[in-house]
Protein backbone atom coordinates (compact mmCIF):
# COMPACT_ATOMS: atom_id res chain seq x y z
CA UNK A 1 0.00 0.00 0.00
CA UNK A 2 1.41 3.39 -0.92
CA UNK A 3 0.14 6.90 -0.50
CA UNK A 4 -1.13 8.03 -3.93
CA UNK A 5 -0.15 11.69 -4.14
CA UNK A 6 -2.16 12.35 -7.31
CA UNK A 7 -5.31 11.05 -5.70
CA UNK A 8 -4.53 12.99 -2.52
CA UNK A 9 -4.11 16.20 -4.54
CA UNK A 10 -7.37 15.49 -6.33
CA UNK A 11 -9.46 15.22 -3.16
CA UNK A 12 -7.74 17.89 -1.06
CA UNK A 13 -9.84 20.83 -2.44
CA UNK A 14 -13.00 18.86 -1.65
CA UNK A 15 -11.83 18.24 1.92
CA UNK A 16 -10.73 21.83 2.43
CA UNK A 17 -14.20 22.94 1.40
CA UNK A 18 -15.68 20.53 3.94
CA UNK A 19 -13.45 22.13 6.58
CA UNK A 20 -15.66 25.22 6.30
CA UNK A 21 -18.63 23.18 7.53
CA UNK A 22 -16.46 21.86 10.36
CA UNK A 23 -15.65 25.46 11.30
CA UNK A 24 -19.31 26.48 11.14
CA UNK A 25 -20.23 23.65 13.49
CA UNK A 26 -17.39 24.53 15.89
CA UNK A 27 -18.11 28.26 15.98
CA UNK A 28 -21.89 27.80 16.26
CA UNK A 29 -21.50 25.16 18.95
CA UNK A 30 -19.02 27.22 20.95
CA UNK A 31 -21.18 30.38 20.78
CA UNK A 32 -24.10 28.38 22.16
CA UNK A 33 -21.93 26.71 24.82
CA UNK A 34 -20.56 30.08 25.97
CA UNK A 35 -24.04 31.61 26.35
CA UNK A 36 -25.86 28.60 27.85
CA UNK A 37 -22.91 27.76 30.08
CA UNK A 38 -22.86 31.27 31.53
CA UNK A 39 -26.61 31.20 32.17
CA UNK A 40 -26.33 27.82 33.93
CA UNK A 41 -23.42 29.06 36.05
CA UNK A 42 -25.36 32.15 37.13
CA UNK A 43 -28.43 30.04 37.95
CA UNK A 44 -26.29 27.63 39.99
CA UNK A 45 -24.80 30.48 41.99
CA UNK A 46 -27.62 33.01 42.29
CA UNK A 47 -30.97 31.21 41.84
CA UNK A 48 -33.04 29.84 44.76
CA UNK A 49 -31.73 26.45 45.94
CA UNK A 50 -34.30 24.17 44.21
CA UNK A 51 -33.66 25.75 40.80
CA UNK A 52 -29.90 25.84 41.36
CA UNK A 53 -30.09 22.15 42.29
CA UNK A 54 -31.97 21.38 39.07
CA UNK A 55 -29.29 23.14 37.02
CA UNK A 56 -26.68 21.03 38.86
CA UNK A 57 -28.51 17.84 37.92
CA UNK A 58 -28.68 18.99 34.28
CA UNK A 59 -24.92 19.57 34.24
CA UNK A 60 -24.23 16.17 35.83
CA UNK A 61 -26.55 14.36 33.41
CA UNK A 62 -25.24 15.99 30.23
CA UNK A 63 -21.61 15.55 31.29
CA UNK A 64 -22.02 11.88 32.16
CA UNK A 65 -23.68 10.77 28.93
CA UNK A 66 -22.14 10.44 25.46
CA UNK A 67 -22.43 13.25 22.93
CA UNK A 68 -23.20 10.67 20.23
CA UNK A 69 -26.43 9.56 21.91
CA UNK A 70 -27.45 13.14 22.68
CA UNK A 71 -26.91 13.87 19.00
CA UNK A 72 -29.07 10.91 17.92
CA UNK A 73 -31.69 11.87 20.46
CA UNK A 74 -32.00 15.42 19.12
CA UNK A 75 -31.79 14.25 15.50
CA UNK A 76 -34.57 11.66 15.77
CA UNK A 77 -36.74 13.05 18.56
CA UNK A 78 -36.93 16.79 17.74
CA UNK A 79 -38.77 16.23 14.40
CA UNK A 80 -41.43 14.24 16.29
CA UNK A 81 -42.31 17.36 18.21
CA UNK A 82 -42.55 19.41 15.05
CA UNK A 83 -39.09 20.97 15.36
CA UNK A 84 -37.50 20.49 11.97
CA UNK A 85 -34.08 21.96 11.26
CA UNK A 86 -31.14 21.05 9.11
CA UNK A 87 -28.73 18.37 10.36
CA UNK A 88 -26.04 21.02 10.79
CA UNK A 89 -28.27 23.06 13.13
CA UNK A 90 -29.14 19.92 15.11
CA UNK A 91 -25.42 19.19 15.33
CA UNK A 92 -24.64 22.71 16.55
CA UNK A 93 -27.41 22.38 19.12
CA UNK A 94 -26.03 19.06 20.41
CA UNK A 95 -22.42 20.31 20.53
CA UNK A 96 -23.48 23.55 22.23
CA UNK A 97 -25.65 21.88 24.87
CA UNK A 98 -23.11 19.14 25.58
CA UNK A 99 -20.25 21.58 26.04
CA UNK A 100 -22.42 24.04 27.99
CA UNK A 101 -22.21 21.55 30.87
CA UNK A 102 -18.43 21.89 30.79
CA UNK A 103 -18.29 25.66 30.26
CA UNK A 104 -20.81 26.12 33.10
CA UNK A 105 -18.32 24.56 35.52
CA UNK A 106 -15.51 26.73 34.18
CA UNK A 107 -17.58 29.90 34.57
CA UNK A 108 -18.59 28.82 38.06
CA UNK A 109 -14.96 28.42 39.08
CA UNK A 110 -14.21 31.85 37.60
CA UNK A 111 -17.08 33.52 39.45
CA UNK A 112 -16.15 31.79 42.71
CA UNK A 113 -12.64 33.13 42.24
CA UNK A 114 -13.82 36.74 42.54
CA UNK A 115 -13.11 37.84 46.15
CA UNK A 116 -16.18 38.26 48.39
CA UNK A 117 -15.07 41.83 49.09
CA UNK A 118 -16.05 42.73 45.52
CA UNK A 119 -19.63 41.62 46.18
CA UNK A 120 -19.72 43.49 49.47
CA UNK A 121 -18.32 46.63 47.87
CA UNK A 122 -21.01 46.48 45.16
CA UNK A 123 -23.69 46.20 47.84
CA UNK A 124 -22.13 49.02 49.86
CA UNK A 125 -22.15 51.24 46.78
CA UNK A 126 -25.81 50.38 46.23
CA UNK A 127 -25.21 48.80 42.82
CA UNK A 128 -28.19 47.00 41.33
CA UNK A 129 -27.88 43.23 40.96
CA UNK A 130 -27.56 43.33 37.18
CA UNK A 131 -24.96 46.09 37.39
CA UNK A 132 -22.99 44.11 39.98
CA UNK A 133 -22.87 41.13 37.64
CA UNK A 134 -22.10 42.92 34.39
CA UNK A 135 -19.74 45.61 35.68
CA UNK A 136 -18.05 44.06 38.71
CA UNK A 137 -18.20 40.26 38.84
CA UNK A 138 -18.06 39.04 35.23
CA UNK A 139 -15.28 41.40 34.05
CA UNK A 140 -13.09 39.92 36.81
CA UNK A 141 -14.32 36.35 36.50
CA UNK A 142 -13.90 35.83 32.76
CA UNK A 143 -10.29 36.76 31.83
CA UNK A 144 -8.65 34.04 34.00
CA UNK A 145 -10.91 31.34 32.51
CA UNK A 146 -10.19 32.12 28.86
CA UNK A 147 -7.53 29.37 28.58
CA UNK A 148 -9.80 26.55 29.88
CA UNK A 149 -12.60 27.81 27.63
CA UNK A 150 -10.10 27.72 24.76
CA UNK A 151 -9.28 24.12 25.58
CA UNK A 152 -12.96 23.24 25.29
CA UNK A 153 -13.09 25.04 21.95
CA UNK A 154 -10.33 22.76 20.66
CA UNK A 155 -12.03 19.71 22.22
CA UNK A 156 -15.29 20.63 20.50
CA UNK A 157 -13.49 21.07 17.19
CA UNK A 158 -12.24 17.49 17.54
CA UNK A 159 -15.77 16.28 18.33
CA UNK A 160 -17.30 17.73 15.15
CA UNK A 161 -16.65 14.51 13.14
CA UNK A 162 -19.51 13.00 15.15
CA UNK A 163 -21.87 15.13 13.06
CA UNK A 164 -21.02 12.86 10.12
CA UNK A 165 -23.33 10.28 11.75
CA UNK A 166 -26.33 12.58 11.23
CA UNK A 167 -25.46 13.22 7.55
CA UNK A 168 -23.62 16.53 7.98
CA UNK A 169 -20.96 16.78 5.24
CA UNK A 170 -18.16 18.00 7.43
CA UNK A 171 -14.56 16.79 7.10
CA UNK A 172 -14.97 13.15 8.13
CA UNK A 173 -18.36 12.74 6.46
CA UNK A 174 -17.01 14.07 3.18
CA UNK A 175 -13.91 11.87 3.42
CA UNK A 176 -15.97 8.76 4.14
CA UNK A 177 -18.41 9.34 1.29
CA UNK A 178 -15.50 10.01 -1.06
CA UNK A 179 -13.76 6.85 0.18
CA UNK A 180 -16.98 4.88 -0.22
CA UNK A 181 -17.19 6.00 -3.84
CA UNK A 182 -13.65 5.08 -4.85
CA UNK A 183 -13.07 2.47 -2.15
CA UNK A 184 -9.79 4.12 -1.23
CA UNK A 185 -9.67 4.91 2.47
CA UNK A 186 -5.99 5.51 3.09
CA UNK A 187 -5.57 8.92 1.43
CA UNK A 188 -8.83 10.66 2.50
CA UNK A 189 -8.59 9.54 6.14
CA UNK A 190 -4.90 10.47 6.35
CA UNK A 191 -5.62 13.96 5.02
CA UNK A 192 -8.50 14.42 7.47
CA UNK A 193 -6.27 13.38 10.38
CA UNK A 194 -3.57 15.78 9.20
CA UNK A 195 -6.00 18.69 8.86
CA UNK A 196 -7.20 18.13 12.43
CA UNK A 197 -3.65 17.87 13.69
CA UNK A 198 -2.45 20.97 11.83
CA UNK A 199 -5.31 23.05 13.20
CA UNK A 200 -5.60 21.81 16.77
CA UNK A 201 -1.91 21.47 17.69
CA UNK A 202 -1.03 25.17 17.11
CA UNK A 203 -4.24 26.21 18.88
CA UNK A 204 -3.30 24.13 21.89
CA UNK A 205 0.16 25.72 22.00
CA UNK A 206 -1.39 29.18 21.72
CA UNK A 207 -3.71 28.46 24.65
CA UNK A 208 -0.83 27.16 26.74
CA UNK A 209 1.09 30.34 26.07
CA UNK A 210 -1.92 32.46 27.00
CA UNK A 211 -2.26 30.47 30.20
CA UNK A 212 1.36 31.07 31.16
CA UNK A 213 0.99 34.80 30.51
CA UNK A 214 -2.09 34.97 32.71
CA UNK A 215 -0.34 33.08 35.51
CA UNK A 216 2.66 35.41 35.50
CA UNK A 217 0.36 38.44 35.56
CA UNK A 218 -1.18 37.45 38.87
CA UNK B 1 -41.52 2.01 32.00
CA UNK B 2 -40.59 0.15 28.84
CA UNK B 3 -39.01 -2.82 30.57
CA UNK B 4 -39.15 -5.00 27.48
CA UNK B 5 -36.37 -2.84 26.03
CA UNK B 6 -34.02 -3.49 28.93
CA UNK B 7 -32.57 -6.99 28.23
CA UNK B 8 -30.90 -6.15 24.88
CA UNK B 9 -29.68 -2.82 26.26
CA UNK B 10 -28.22 -4.45 29.38
CA UNK B 11 -26.41 -6.93 27.15
CA UNK B 12 -24.92 -3.97 25.31
CA UNK B 13 -24.01 -2.26 28.57
CA UNK B 14 -21.91 -5.28 29.59
CA UNK B 15 -19.90 -4.93 26.36
CA UNK B 16 -19.55 -1.19 27.03
CA UNK B 17 -18.11 -1.91 30.49
CA UNK B 18 -15.75 -4.56 29.11
CA UNK B 19 -14.57 -2.08 26.49
CA UNK B 20 -14.14 0.64 29.13
CA UNK B 21 -12.09 -1.42 31.57
CA UNK B 22 -9.92 -3.15 28.97
CA UNK B 23 -9.10 0.20 27.37
CA UNK B 24 -8.57 1.84 30.78
CA UNK B 25 -5.94 -0.77 31.71
CA UNK B 26 -4.03 -0.36 28.47
CA UNK B 27 -4.41 3.42 28.54
CA UNK B 28 -2.93 3.54 32.06
CA UNK B 29 0.18 1.68 30.88
CA UNK B 30 0.50 3.96 27.84
CA UNK B 31 -0.05 7.06 29.98
CA UNK B 32 2.66 6.07 32.47
CA UNK B 33 5.05 5.13 29.66
CA UNK B 34 4.51 8.29 27.64
CA UNK B 35 4.23 10.60 30.66
CA UNK B 36 7.52 9.39 32.15
CA UNK B 37 9.00 9.20 28.64
CA UNK B 38 8.45 12.92 28.19
CA UNK B 39 10.50 13.54 31.34
CA UNK B 40 13.27 11.17 30.29
CA UNK B 41 16.87 12.33 30.22
CA UNK B 42 17.28 10.89 26.71
CA UNK B 43 16.20 13.16 23.91
CA UNK B 44 15.11 10.29 21.62
CA UNK B 45 12.69 8.94 24.24
CA UNK B 46 11.30 12.41 24.86
CA UNK B 47 10.73 12.94 21.13
CA UNK B 48 8.98 9.60 20.57
CA UNK B 49 6.70 10.20 23.56
CA UNK B 50 5.92 13.76 22.46
CA UNK B 51 5.07 12.72 18.89
CA UNK B 52 2.77 9.95 20.15
CA UNK B 53 0.99 12.27 22.58
CA UNK B 54 0.55 15.19 20.18
CA UNK B 55 -0.62 13.04 17.26
CA UNK B 56 -3.25 11.22 19.29
CA UNK B 57 -4.40 14.30 21.17
CA UNK B 58 -4.36 16.49 18.10
CA UNK B 59 -6.43 14.41 15.69
CA UNK B 60 -9.95 13.45 16.55
CA UNK B 61 -10.78 10.12 18.24
CA UNK B 62 -13.46 9.28 15.69
CA UNK B 63 -11.01 9.88 12.84
CA UNK B 64 -8.49 7.60 14.58
CA UNK B 65 -11.12 4.92 15.03
CA UNK B 66 -12.09 4.95 11.35
CA UNK B 67 -8.44 5.09 10.42
CA UNK B 68 -7.70 1.88 12.31
CA UNK B 69 -10.92 0.29 11.06
CA UNK B 70 -10.35 1.00 7.36
CA UNK B 71 -6.59 1.38 6.97
CA UNK B 72 -5.21 -1.46 9.14
CA UNK B 73 -6.84 -4.16 6.94
CA UNK B 74 -5.17 -2.53 3.91
CA UNK B 75 -1.76 -3.37 5.39
CA UNK B 76 -2.89 -6.88 6.23
CA UNK B 77 -3.83 -6.40 9.89
CA UNK B 78 -7.36 -7.66 10.47
CA UNK B 79 -8.69 -7.06 13.96
CA UNK B 80 -12.20 -7.74 15.26
CA UNK B 81 -14.20 -4.55 16.05
CA UNK B 82 -13.68 -5.01 19.81
CA UNK B 83 -9.89 -5.04 19.44
CA UNK B 84 -9.97 -2.10 17.01
CA UNK B 85 -12.05 -0.20 19.57
CA UNK B 86 -9.73 -1.03 22.45
CA UNK B 87 -6.69 -0.08 20.36
CA UNK B 88 -7.95 3.36 19.36
CA UNK B 89 -9.57 4.17 22.71
CA UNK B 90 -6.50 3.25 24.73
CA UNK B 91 -4.10 5.06 22.40
CA UNK B 92 -6.26 8.20 22.52
CA UNK B 93 -7.03 8.19 26.25
CA UNK B 94 -3.44 7.14 27.01
CA UNK B 95 -2.20 10.28 25.25
CA UNK B 96 -4.45 12.48 27.41
CA UNK B 97 -3.47 10.49 30.51
CA UNK B 98 0.23 11.00 29.85
CA UNK B 99 -0.22 14.74 30.37
CA UNK B 100 -1.77 13.99 33.77
CA UNK B 101 1.17 11.74 34.66
CA UNK B 102 3.69 14.34 33.54
CA UNK B 103 2.04 17.16 35.49
CA UNK B 104 1.69 14.98 38.61
CA UNK B 105 5.33 13.85 38.58
CA UNK B 106 6.46 17.45 38.13
CA UNK B 107 4.25 18.53 41.02
CA UNK B 108 6.12 16.34 43.51
CA UNK B 109 8.27 18.52 45.77
CA UNK B 110 11.82 18.64 44.28
CA UNK B 111 13.15 18.13 47.83
CA UNK B 112 11.86 14.56 47.66
CA UNK B 113 14.03 13.76 44.65
CA UNK B 114 16.99 15.56 46.21
CA UNK B 115 16.57 13.54 49.40
CA UNK B 116 16.51 10.31 47.38
CA UNK B 117 19.72 11.34 45.62
CA UNK B 118 21.31 12.30 48.94
CA UNK B 119 20.43 8.84 50.28
CA UNK B 120 22.16 7.34 47.26
CA UNK B 121 19.00 5.74 45.95
CA UNK B 122 19.12 4.45 42.36
CA UNK B 123 16.85 6.45 40.01
CA UNK B 124 14.48 3.55 39.34
CA UNK B 125 14.00 2.80 43.03
CA UNK B 126 13.48 6.50 43.84
CA UNK B 127 10.86 6.68 41.10
CA UNK B 128 9.03 3.61 42.34
CA UNK B 129 9.22 4.21 46.07
CA UNK B 130 9.36 7.98 46.43
CA UNK B 131 8.15 9.90 43.39
CA UNK B 132 5.35 7.79 41.86
CA UNK B 133 3.38 7.04 45.06
CA UNK B 134 3.15 10.76 45.81
CA UNK B 135 2.46 11.67 42.18
CA UNK B 136 -0.24 9.02 42.06
CA UNK B 137 -2.35 10.87 44.62
CA UNK B 138 -2.30 13.94 42.38
CA UNK B 139 -3.12 11.81 39.31
CA UNK B 140 -6.23 10.17 40.70
CA UNK B 141 -8.81 13.00 40.45
CA UNK B 142 -8.02 13.82 36.80
CA UNK B 143 -7.81 10.08 36.05
CA UNK B 144 -11.35 9.74 37.43
CA UNK B 145 -12.60 12.39 35.00
CA UNK B 146 -10.74 10.71 32.15
CA UNK B 147 -12.34 7.37 33.02
CA UNK B 148 -15.80 8.91 32.58
CA UNK B 149 -14.64 10.46 29.29
CA UNK B 150 -13.48 6.99 28.23
CA UNK B 151 -16.82 5.44 29.16
CA UNK B 152 -18.60 8.06 27.04
CA UNK B 153 -16.15 7.61 24.17
CA UNK B 154 -16.85 3.88 23.94
CA UNK B 155 -20.16 4.85 22.30
CA UNK B 156 -18.17 5.77 19.18
CA UNK B 157 -17.14 2.13 18.72
CA UNK B 158 -20.80 1.42 17.83
CA UNK B 159 -20.00 3.16 14.52
CA UNK B 160 -17.59 0.36 13.58
CA UNK B 161 -20.30 -2.27 14.16
CA UNK B 162 -19.51 -3.41 17.70
CA UNK B 163 -22.73 -4.32 19.53
CA UNK B 164 -22.25 -2.29 22.70
CA UNK B 165 -24.87 -0.15 24.41
CA UNK B 166 -25.25 2.53 21.70
CA UNK B 167 -25.38 -0.06 18.92
CA UNK B 168 -27.97 -2.11 20.82
CA UNK B 169 -30.00 1.10 21.14
CA UNK B 170 -29.77 1.80 17.43
CA UNK B 171 -30.82 -1.78 16.61
CA UNK B 172 -33.86 -1.46 18.86
CA UNK B 173 -34.83 1.80 17.18
CA UNK B 174 -34.59 0.15 13.78
CA UNK B 175 -36.68 -2.82 14.90
CA UNK B 176 -39.34 -1.08 16.96
CA UNK B 177 -39.33 2.68 16.28
CA UNK B 178 -39.82 4.01 19.87
CA UNK B 179 -36.98 6.48 19.43
CA UNK B 180 -37.43 8.63 22.53
CA UNK B 181 -37.92 5.71 24.92
CA UNK B 182 -34.89 3.80 23.64
CA UNK B 183 -32.48 6.74 23.60
CA UNK B 184 -33.64 8.01 27.00
CA UNK B 185 -33.02 4.54 28.43
CA UNK B 186 -29.59 4.41 26.77
CA UNK B 187 -28.70 7.82 28.25
CA UNK B 188 -29.89 6.69 31.69
CA UNK B 189 -27.81 3.51 31.49
CA UNK B 190 -24.69 5.54 30.67
CA UNK B 191 -25.46 7.78 33.66
CA UNK B 192 -25.90 4.73 35.86
CA UNK B 193 -22.48 3.45 34.81
CA UNK B 194 -20.74 6.82 35.11
CA UNK B 195 -22.03 7.56 38.61
CA UNK B 196 -20.43 4.57 40.42
CA UNK B 197 -17.20 5.21 38.50
CA UNK B 198 -17.09 8.76 39.85
CA UNK B 199 -17.96 7.65 43.39
CA UNK B 200 -15.56 4.70 43.23
CA UNK B 201 -12.68 6.88 42.09
CA UNK B 202 -13.37 9.28 44.96
CA UNK B 203 -13.09 6.39 47.45
CA UNK B 204 -9.80 5.29 45.88
CA UNK B 205 -8.55 8.88 46.09
CA UNK B 206 -9.28 9.09 49.79
CA UNK B 207 -7.73 5.68 50.45
CA UNK B 208 -4.56 6.52 48.51
CA UNK B 209 -4.22 9.91 50.17
CA UNK B 210 -4.41 8.27 53.58
CA UNK B 211 -1.88 5.57 52.62
CA UNK B 212 0.68 7.94 51.19
CA UNK B 213 -0.08 10.63 53.75
CA UNK B 214 -0.01 13.58 51.37
CA UNK B 215 -2.72 15.72 49.85
CA UNK B 216 -5.28 14.24 52.24
CA UNK B 217 -8.68 15.77 51.67
CA UNK B 218 -7.47 18.04 48.90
Amino acid sequence: MRFDLDYAAEITPLLLRATITTFEATIGGMALALIVGLLIAIVRIAAPPPIARLAGIYVEFVRSTPLLIQLFFLFYVLPRYGVSTTPLVTGILALGLHYSSYTAEVYRAGIRGVPTGQWEAAIALNFSLSRTWTRIILPQAIPPIIPPLGNYLVAMFKDTPLLATITVSELLGTALSEAGRTYRYFEPLTIVGLIFLLLSYPSAILIKRLERRLVTQH
Amino acid sequence: MPFDLLPPLLGGAVVTLALTFTSAGLALILALGAGLGRLSRWRAVRTVAAVYVEVFRGSSLLVQLFYFFFVLPLIGIRLPPFATGVLSLSLNIGAYGSEIVRAAVQSVDPGQREAAIALNMPTGLALRRIILPQAFVAMLPPFGNLLVELLKSTSLVSLITLTELSFAGRQLVQQQGRVSEVYLLVLLLYLLMAYPLTRGMRLVERWMARRVGVGAGS
